[in-house]
């Protein structure tokens, strides 16, 4: 159960393709499957977050369950930035990520020289003392209220200014981002520096013994995925209009995890966006017929840990393995691996 | 004076000492083995020597360097390696990747995150080559899990050799190999020889006699007995523990 074993070459791939294909359309038709342009949004920047979390859990290997904290960090960032400094949006965008990035390099410190449970443990106590700050810390985070009326800034093009007031509008927004990050990623992930990554999942003490400073890669790969929370938090904070400690609360780590491992991270760099996708559409359908849809997420975790520990994503290697066997001659696509 | 010199090491676990007092030295291009009974402390020995326990007194020289307590990816840039006794390989991969990762080549552009590595192929040429030196030409796409237990003990020496070594320390390369794979390693260790310094713990005493330049016994957290094959084949211990007709 893995990443397909070969890296590629290409910058953009068939599931890329595909994917960008299915966002960039999905403001046409989410409202005739039933649904609303919000949820796209939602569904945009938990994926952005998810994806930046796998590099961590899925690809490292490293179980970090406080991981909402930066994505909180990264909202109020955005709207103290657009209150105190300067409302511009590449600004504010700037300032999440930065100011995530820094607490996670700070975080990253005590974190990066733990492995498993210690590791487990270590990230879930940061998480809460974050929590704990900014559920004290009133006088900038305004505590349970939230930091209220963040604006949803326009786009400066230079040549042009985009409103993003809309929620269909902010959605492109969001697209626009994923789109760079979707390729970005996946280029990391198919690099020295991605499989080196794996090489520590797989084995922390052999990566070491044939030279590599194993600490300063786990400080640098944790850094970098708070700076995707980060920006994940700054989008978020433009969405909700708000910043709200919620989603800093262990619930919330632990529900980015469960994301992440039913959609299958652990297999496949696609992992992240099914499972985000799955969680959402999960609330809103079932949700729509009963209060407890958690419980039954909740539930369907269990079966497929019980069942099919490598996801949604395993699930779909599996079938596209079977299809392959079928005709011989052509090799499994590794379409939705990697 | 000696490529590598460890001096009065002392190594505890708890209140269990396991390495009371250790002075060993291994000269330029020699095979050095290392035998002793389990759980004499050898393997904890190689621990320290490469880094990954720090002793609690004592020193360790390499080449005029003072690397005592170093981090293990310290020295493995500086020029050591080690396999390891129980195989400790990167399961997920196939047999050239796990040689791939440990190519100083690669771990020079480790934080490059734009190039696909399977592009490298200067990379590929120079894994395959190392690969086809251990004798696993042909299952460079395997995957680990796939492969035999005694290419798995093959792959053990080619990670270990991929960084570069000048001085390679190996741990028990023959435990659980039949006779022909053996024989083989044989061959490989020979060859090594030529152009690397070797430490090898060996249980296989005709394996070890046949192949070792100097040959140092560790018992009781000690070196016991020190000498050339000849030279040990009449030390006491060494006849006691039956060596299956080696003399
Ligand atoms: N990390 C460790 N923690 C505690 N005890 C250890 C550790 N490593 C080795 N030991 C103990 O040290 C002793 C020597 O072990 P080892 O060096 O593996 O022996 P050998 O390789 O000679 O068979 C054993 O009693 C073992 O239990
Ligand atoms: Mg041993």
């Amino acid at each position: 159960m893995d990443y397909d074993i070969k890296q590629t070459t290409a910058w953009v791939t068939g599931p890329i393709l595909l994917s960008l294909v299915l966002f960039g359309t999905m403001p046409f038709w989410i409202e005739a499957v039933g649904l609303y342009q919000y949820l796209g949004v939602e569904v945009l920047i938990w994926v952005i977050f998810a994806l930046g979390f796998n590099l961590l859990l899925g690809y490292t290997g490293l179980p970090s369950f406080g991981h909402g904290a930066f994505l909180g960090i990264g909202a109020y960032a955005f709207g103290l930035a657009q209150f105190e400094v300067w409302p511009n949006l590449w600004f504010c965008l700037a300032a999440s990520v930065v100011v995530t990035a820094l607490f996670g390099a700070v975080t990253a410190l005590f974190l990066s020289h733990r492995r498993g449970i210690y590791f487990a443990l270590m990230s879930i106590a940061f998480g809460q003392i974050f929590y704990f700050i900014a559920s004290k810390w009133t006088d900038v985070t305004h505590g349970e209220d939230g930091l209220l009326n963040i604006q949803r800034l326009p786009v400066e093009l230079g040549f042009a200014q985009l409103s993003i007031r809309d929620n269909a509008e902010l959605y492109y927004l969001c697209f626009a981002i994923y789109a760079v990050l979707v390729i970005v990623l996946w280029r990391l992930t198919n690099s020295p520096f991605g499989r080196l990554l794996r090489a520590i999942k797989q084995n922390e003490t052999r990566v070491a013994f044939v030279g590599y400073p194993v600490t300063l890669y786990k400080w640098a790969v944790f850094t970098l995925s708070c700076a995707i929370a980060g920006l994940a938090g700054g989008l978020f904070a433009m969405a909700q209009e708000g910043a709200y400690i919620n989603v800093m609360s262990l619930q919330w780590s632990g529900i980015v995890v469960l994301m992440v491992l039913i959609g299958g991270g652990f297999v496949s760099f696609w992992g992240p966006v099914l499972g985000v996708a799955l969680y959402f559409v999960a609330r809103d359908v079932l949700g729509a017929y009963t209060d407890t849809w958690l419980l039954w997420f909740g539930l369907m975790f269990v079966v497929l840990v019980m069942f099919k520990p490598q996801g949604l994503a395993g699930i779909w290697q599996d079938l596209s393995r079977r299809r392959a066997a079928e005709r011989p001659g052509r090799t499994a696509s590794a379409g939705m691996e990697g | 004076m000696a490529l590598f010199e460890a001096r009065g090491l002392h190594k505890r676990f708890g209140d269990q000492v396991v390495l009371e007092e250790i002075n060993l030295a291994f000269e330029a291009g020699s095979l050095s083995g290392i035998m002793g009974p389990n759980g004499a402390g050898k393997t904890t020995c190689f621990n320290v020597l490469t880094g990954r326990y720090r002793p609690d007194r004592g020193s360790v020289r390499f080449d005029g360097d003072d690397i005592t307590g170093w981090a293990p990816h310290r020295i493995v840039r500086r020029g050591i390696s080690r396999s390891f006794q129980i195989m400790n390989l990167f399961d997920e991969y196939s047999a050239l990747d796990n040689v791939v990762v440990a190519l100083p080549s690669v771990r020079s552009r480790s934080f490059d995150v734009l190039h696909a590595i399977d592009a490298d192929s200067e990379a590929q040429d120079r894994a395959e080559t190392i690969l086809d030196r251990v004798g696993l030409r042909g299952r460079e796409r395997v995957n680990v899990r796939s492969l035999s237990y005694g290419e798995r003990r093959a792959l053990e020496i080619g990670v270990a050799l991929a960084t570069d070594p000048r001085l390679l320390f190996v741990d028990e390369p023959t435990a659980g190999l039949g006779t022909g794979a053996t024989a083989r390693l044989a061959e490989l260790i020979q060859e090594l020889k030529r152009h690397t310094t070797i430490v090898m713990i060996e249980h296989d005493m005709r394996f070890l006699f046949g192949l070792a330049d100097r040959i140092s016994v560790i018992h009781w957290g000690q070196v016991i007995a020190e000498g050339t094959p000849d030279e040990l084949r009449e030390n006491p211990w060494v006849r006691r523990s039956n060596l299956g007709g080696l003399a």
